[in-house]
């Protein structure tokens, strides 16, 4: 953590946890989690299914329910979850697709489109609360 | 600037950012005026109706520039909308019929929502042909 961010950054982390307003918390972890989910549809493209929405769907929601479940307090919940997570992970690309793919003629993989993103996100909840509640 | 050179990548990086930074807050806010479940259906409806004409449009018209879009699709309208919060709501649902609700209604009208953006740049497209 310390070499990626820099002891400035963890300052900046520091501060916004302890002392920032929870607007500024969710606005800065929007931001964070914009960019991020950006570098992950660059890098994840494929012609065929929208595996990069499902990506960042499935990886955000196991994210936002660790901190949820895991009681980090109101400020971590405001920066990682609401902020970041909430950011990271989208509804609106997630309809679009499955509506593209539907209209290409494509229903079954537009259903099952539909159904692996709630399954795949609820299976990461569930792993999160796995997790937080010591197996 | 070119989203090909280095500066032009961060200055993209840099508005999809303020883009996030704007639309997670505007969800905050929704969540703050309307219960917690209705708040996410309002943003995730609305936030797909709005990305559904804009990708729509793109196709259709291409009136908005390509970097405007990324930077109000990517950053602004992806940020806005969740999928994490709306799973979270599902897997903590009350009881069966309160989960059913969930689902069904944020599935049936963001798709929804996208269909009625497709239809208004449609429109828009047909205005632009004849005027």
């Amino acid at each position: 953590m310390t070499t990626i961010l820099g002891l400035e950054g963890v300052a900046v982390l520091v501060w916004l946890t302890l002392e920032a307003e929870p607007a500024h918390l969710v606005g800065t972890g929007g931001a964070i989690g914009a960019i991020c989910r950006h570098l992950v549809y660059q890098r994840l493209a494929w012609e065929t299914f929208p595996i990069a929405t499902l990506t960042v769907n499935t990886v955000g929601s196991f994210v936002f329910a660790v901190v949820a479940f895991g009681d980090a307090g109101a400020s971590a919940f405001h920066l990682i979850g609401i902020g970041a997570c909430g950011a990271f992970t989208t509804f609106s690309s997630f309809s679009v697709e499955t509506v593209q793919l539907w209209e290409r003629g494509q229903r079954r993989r537009a259903a099952f489109n539909a159904g692996i993103n709630l399954a795949s996100a609820l299976a990461g909840i569930a792993f999160a609360w796995l997790l937080t509640s010591g197996l | 600037m070119s989203t090909d050179t280095i500066l032009g990548r961060l200055e993209l990086l840099a508005l999809i950012g303020i883009g996030g930074f704007a639309g997670s807050n505007l969800r905050y806010f929704t969540l703050g005026v309307l219960p917690d479940e209705l708040a996410l259906l309002v943003v995730n409806v609305l936030g797909s109706t709005v990305l559904g004409f804009l990708v729509y449009e793109a196709q259709y018209t291409g009136f908005v520039d390509r970097k405007s879009r990324i930077v109000f699709t990517t950053g602004f309208l992806s940020s806005l909308t969740t999928y994490s919060g709306f799973a979270f709501q599902t897997a903590t649902a009350a009881d069966p019929l309160a989960l059913g609700g969930i689902v069904v209604g944020n599935y049936a009208l963001g798709f929804a929502g996208v269909l009625v953006g497709r239809q208004v740049a449609r429109i828009t497209r047909k205005r632009g042909d004849r005027s």
